[in-house]
């Protein structure tokens, strides 16, 4: 390991319309180092390894490679110069095999022909440099594991001559076998001289494989260059948060809930393949959250219950009213809301007026004979956006001009407006900054308290168990445990997700 | 927290701000249709040094309008319909099948007597049946548009073939001439028929549920389905609005030609699917006017006249109008991909 960096960046902004993405970014990554990039969602990671891989230009700032000045233009820019990206979302053709997979984009040839036997051995040289010889070349990629799809990727980038590979939460989708598998492959790399930027939000991996750390928040860097061995985890959970306490939840009402008649009521509720047998009761003002890890089925437990995805069985009843199975508009007259999880692309149509986001599910109201009341739904959307503060202000404007937590709020306002009895969040807080995620909490309570029955599903237990009354954990389609979330705390959460897990 | 709001607020303000006012003018659907009114007297410009007063008189205006309408008519479905998400290449067959269905019933021995608004009626039934078809099967059979209008463009002018035997049936039903081809302020019926279906469509698009839902369905089908809209209804709905319209243009070439043949509206898919695009609908859904369609119909009907008052023939009208078409698609993406950088 050297001490002049390999990368600096210095300064770095990048401007999105309505959001600052990066608002004064510094990074240095030395040869040889694995360098953790922290920092919650939306706090500006993923903006910045695009930055670093030529797929944004930065607005301002400057960005050094290997002592010199560089801006990478294109991605093809940044691979050439060897900075390879691993995505979350691995960019491989699942139709072609692995040999073509490695070599996407420069081709094994001579004279126009492609030499296919020779790239086939280059390609199990690289596999087995990655440790990973057992995966045969001529495999149709669509049929490996996604481990071994990740494996691929990164022989794939290691096929250019690669000085720093960017791994964008690579655990994600691997158990922990192939995690202390990734961990060896990018060991055997850093021996090499090659420099990673690894991200994650799991800490403890963090622990076991980082060298520096570099914390983001909002789009600024709040600490480059801590050293993994030297900083407990409070003080990295203080800097991604900026506080100590590490979010405001609302106070819990001082009476337990679950005296009322019940509101949502799921009787072994089943989605072949995905999850089998849910029960759940949710009472008038309760807040019940499902947590789990990302797959284990908690965002399609809320789909099929609101009937975006036909159950295979079971039943879901609103009030006592059975609900049609595999039927969004009978839920919705019903009373059942949902926020997705993807708002931009599930919530919103990002490019219309705010109010007409709002007012999309009870254009009814605003109607006569079908003629709409244009006037009277911007004076309503008016009243729910300025009670819900959200800005900027004009319910004429895009959505797409919003900010995250802003549009989020638009979504919940459409449920308000409906007077739902039922609502579903779907990762409430997915890139909201954090500011705004009291703010949502707040009134997520506050709509509980006026009688809604609400189910969250969140990939932060802290957030499951900050906000919820109740808690089920969901593991591999199962609920595995249901408790009152006083009674249970993020460790034991951890614990029950973590159980029992299968090697793929 | 309101501090830092009022920081993203300033920001938007500003990223709105466009380097370049007339791009940011066309952006606007207002500035695009400005764009298409000076781009229509243009045209007209082009008319008038060209042919003279030949283009410039009153009838010649008329001729323009009576050309434009039955495309005009068919054009207000499609601006419903692409705006949807979908698209129709069938309406020239469902024109097509409609004429000569109620030609057929007009000339049937049984019903010399018939009055002509069972023509009407049979007209815009089997129009509006065919899109009913083409829309059960894209919304609830899956099926591509694309495919499934291809398909009823084939058998629907097959099947208009069978029922008429290729032949031209020449029909001539008193009241049916007289109301179509009567003039109303010294204006054809078929040029008023285009402008009530035109504002029709306007109110339809603009101050309904209806057009709402049509611009929900179109601009993100899976928020508008997660929001409780029937988006395979709507989809349904939108199919048989424009077979509906179809059933319009069917009469309106019926009263014009005084026949009923196998043979009308071809191509009519290319003209009313380029004047939609012209009048700056996107293809991929979710936006556009009803006022940029009548502007994109009026363009291509003045372009003909003028082709025609020139003698140039046909073919020089078909280069010409393809190339106008990959223009308008080409301006019309340059300001889509620069409205979207987030």
């Amino acid at each position: 390991m050297t001490d002049t960096p390999l990368l600096q960046m210095t300064g770095i902004v990048k401007q999105f319309p309505g959001v600052r993405a990066l608002d004064g970014v510094d990074l240095d990554v030395r040869a040889g180092e694995v360098h953790c990039l922290l920092g919650q969602n939306g706090a500006g990671k993923s903006t910045l390894i695009k930055v670093l891989s030529g797929f944004h230009q930065p607005d301002e700032g400057t960005i050094t490679w290997d002592g010199q000045d560089a801006a990478f233009s294109t991605p093809a820019k940044a691979i050439e110069h060897g900075v390879a990206t691993i995505y979350q979302e691995l960019d491989l053709v699942p139709h072609l095999d692995v040999t073509e997979n490695v070599f996407l984009g420069h081709e094994v040839s001579r004279a126009g022909f492609s030499q296919r036997s020779r790239a086939r051995e280059m390609a199990r040289a690289l596999l087995a440099r990655l440790g990973h010889a057992e995966i045969p070349v001529t495999r149709v990629v669509g049929d490996l594991s996604p481990a071994n799809q990740q494996i691929v990727s990164m022989a794939r980038a290691l096929s250019h001559d690669t000085r720093l590979l960017v791994l964008d939460e690579p655990s994600a989708v691997l158990d922990q076998q192939e995690v202390a598998n990734l961990f060896r492959v990018i060991r055997s790399l850093t021996a090499e001289g090659v420099a990673v930027v690894y991200i994650s939000h799991r800490l403890e991996e963090i622990r076991q494989i980082g060298d520096r750390i570099t914390v983001l928040k909002d789009g600024r860097t709040v600490a480059t260059g801590l050293a993994v061995a030297d900083t407990p985890t409070a003080e990295l959970i203080r800097l991604m948060t900026g506080r100590s306490i590490e979010y405001v939840f609302p106070p819990r009402p001082e009476t337990p809930r679950d005296q009322g008649e019940p509101v949502l009521e799921v009787r072994d509720l089943s989605l072949a393949g995905v999850f089998t047998g849910v029960d759940l009761t949710v009472h008038a003002g309760e807040i019940v959250g499902l947590a789990g890890l990302v797959g284990a089925g908690r965002s399609e437990i809320l789909e099929t219950l609101y009937g975006a995805r036909r159950a295979s069985t079971g039943t879901v009843a609103v009030d006592g009213k059975r609900l049609r199975r595999g039927s969004v508009t009978s839920s919705v007259q019903a009373g059942v809301g949902l926020a997705p999880e993807e708002r931009k692309s599930q919530g919103l149509l990002l490019d219309e007026a705010v109010y007409r986001n709002i007012t999309m599910s009870s254009m009814a109201r605003f109607a006569r004979f079908g003629f709409l009341d244009r006037g009277q739904e911007r004076k309503r959307a008016e009243e729910l956006t300025t009670s819900l503060d959200v800005r900027p202000t004009g319910v004429t404007r895009a959505v797409r001009t919003l900010s995250g937590g802003n549009q989020q709020k638009v979504v919940l306002a459409r449920w308000l407006l409906r007077d739902c009895r039922v609502l579903l969040l779907d990762e409430p807080t997915r890139g909201v900054d954090v500011g705004a995620r009291s703010e949502i909490y707040q009134l997520v309570r506050s709509l509980a308290d006026r009688g809604v029955a609400v189910v969250v599903v969140s990939s932060e237990i802290e957030e499951v168990l900050g906000l919820a009354d109740r808690v089920l954990v969901v593991r591999e389609g199962e609920v595995v445990h249901e408790s009152a979330s006083t009674d249970i705390d993020e460790a034991k959460v951890l614990d029950l997700v973590m159980e029992e897990r299968v090697p793929a | 927290m309101s501090q830092d709001s009022v920081r993203v607020e300033k920001e938007a303000l500003e990223t709105e701000r466009e380097p370049n006012p007339v791009l940011a003018l066309l952006r606007t659907s207002v500035g695009r249709n400005a764009g298409l009114v000076v781009a229509l007297l243009l045209i007209c410009l082009v008319g008038a040094i060209t042919a003279g007063s030949r283009f410039t008189d009153w009838d010649n205006a008329m001729t323009i309008l009576r050309l434009a309408a039955v495309v005009g008519v068919v054009s207000i479905g499609m601006t419903f319909v692409i705006i949807g998400g979908g698209i129709d290449l069938s309406v020239g067959a469902i024109v097509a099948l409609s004429s000569v269905w109620c030609t057929t019933v007009a000339t049937q021995e049984l019903a010399q007597d018939i009055h002509w608004l069972w023509m009407v009626a049979v007209a815009l039934l089997v129009g509006s049946a065919c899109g009913l078809i083409n829309g059960l099967l894209i919304a609830y059979g899956n099926i591509v548009p694309f495919i499934m209008t291809l398909a009823m463009l084939a058998s629907a002018r097959g099947l208009a073939e069978i029922i008429s035997d290729k032949k031209t049936q020449i029909v001539s039903v008193e009241g049916f001439d007289d109301f179509f081809n009567r003039d109303i302020l010294g204006i054809d019926v078929q040029v008023w028929l285009f402008a009530l279906v035109s504002v029709a469509g306007w109110i339809l698009l603009n101050r309904t549920t209806f057009g709402r839902r049509t611009v929900a369905v179109g601009g993100n089908p899976e928020a508008a389905r997660l929001a409780g809209i029937n988006v395979k209804r709507q989809t349904v709905y939108l199919y048989v609005l424009i077979g509906f319209c179809c059933g319009i243009a069917a009469l309106m070439l019926v009263a014009k030609t005084t026949t009923g043949s196998s043979t009308h509206g071809s191509l009519l898919e290319l003209d009313t699917i380029a004047a939609v695009v012209i009048g700056g609908t996107l293809l991929t859904g979710g936006r556009g006017t009803i006022v940029g369609t009548v502007l994109g119909v009026l363009i291509f009907s003045s372009i003909t006249n003028i082709f025609i008052l020139n003698n140039r023939s046909f073919s020089e009208q078909s280069l010409f109008k393809g190339a106008i078409i990959v223009a308008a698609v080409l301006l019309q993406q340059r300001l889509a991909s620069r409205n979207s950088t987030t």
